[in-house]
């Protein structure tokens, strides 16, 4: 499964990556643009975010030695910008009392017996050296696929927590959501994550 | 004591804010007996690093095939334009 897109993967003779370079920032832009939406619900606002994030981007640009960490410097800028975005939405969303969008305990009814002790089948075994797993493409393809898996609102409070850096308090301002609320959203979304990841690659084992 | 499901929701919710004395001597006797739950906790834990490392796209589905870990072949003949 390490197949290439032949003609997309060039890099630049002589090393550095360029922002500018349509080949490198169009498939960035559409990710970026995928990724804020995801999160802020909202076109336009992502949009701008994605914008300012590319002109910052620029404006700043360093001398990267591969696209892996540009990108990854690029997209650190967008997760301030829409940190900031969502933060200053808080103050003017309505009560759109946004929950959970997954059937009345549905994860927790397919991990935990009534006693509220893990099925045979879902105790989470013993990962071998899950820090290696980051650096192989293909465990990032996994990993995207689970967190694509996850219901669509959890996938969001997740992302905001662990990716955009948001804390607690911060999500449910943005989203009028109840602490209470939150916290399930979480809890399930990590159950879920967890569970898929140990499917489809700890166990399973693709390496 | 808390059964596995309460357990893995105190260890999520640690995540966002400090447990309580008594949450944290349950959660402790807990895990103790529980490997399944010892090992959630790892696993939540590299799912946070994971999350601070990840970055949406870069997993060589085609827009962007490689990261650096796999550089790129040296003729680039099939490119085209640019």
């Amino acid at each position: 499964m390490s197949e290439r897109m032949a003609g997309e993967t060039a890099q630049p003779a002589g090393g550095d990556v360029q922002l500018a370079d349509p080949e490198f920032l169009v498939p960035l832009r559409r990710q970026m643009i995928k990724f804020a939406t995801l999160q802020l619900k909202d076109p336009d606002l992502a949009e701008d975010a994605v914008q300012e994030a590319l002109a910052g981007a620029l404006k700043n640009q360093r001398s990267f030695g591969g696209r892996s960490a540009l990108k990854t410097w690029v997209f650190g800028i967008l997760k301030y910008k829409i940190a900031d975005a969502l933060r200053q939405r808080s103050r003017t969303v309505t009560a759109s009392s946004l929950g959970d969008d997954e059937d009345e305990g549905e994860t927790f009814a397919a991990l935990f017996d009534a006693r509220g002790h893990w099925h045979l089948d879902a105790r989470p075994t013993g990962w071998h050296e899950p820090e290696g797993s980051l650096r192989e493409t293909q465990f990032w393809r996994v990993f995207e696929a689970c967190l694509e898996g996850l219901p669509e609102r959890q996938a969001r409070v997740f992302m905001m927590r662990e990716f955009v850096g948001l804390d607690a308090e911060e999500i449910c301002n943005a989203l009028a959501l109840s602490r209470t609320n939150l916290n399930v959203m979480l809890h399930r979304a990590r159950l879920r994550l967890r569970a898929c990841l140990e499917t489809h690659w700890f166990v399973e084992g693709v390496r | 004591m808390p059964n596995c499901r309460e357990s893995t929701r105190l260890m999520s919710e640690a995540r966002e804010r400090g447990l309580t004395a008594v949450e944290r001597v349950a959660l402790r006797m807990h895990l103790l007996m529980c490997s399944a739950c010892r090992n959630f906790g790892k696993q939540l834990h590299f799912l946070g690093a994971a999350m601070r490392v990840y970055v949406p796209g870069e997993n060589g589905d085609g827009n962007d095939a490689n990261s650096d870990a796999t550089p790129a072949p040296p003729d680039t003949d099939l490119k085209t334009g640019g």
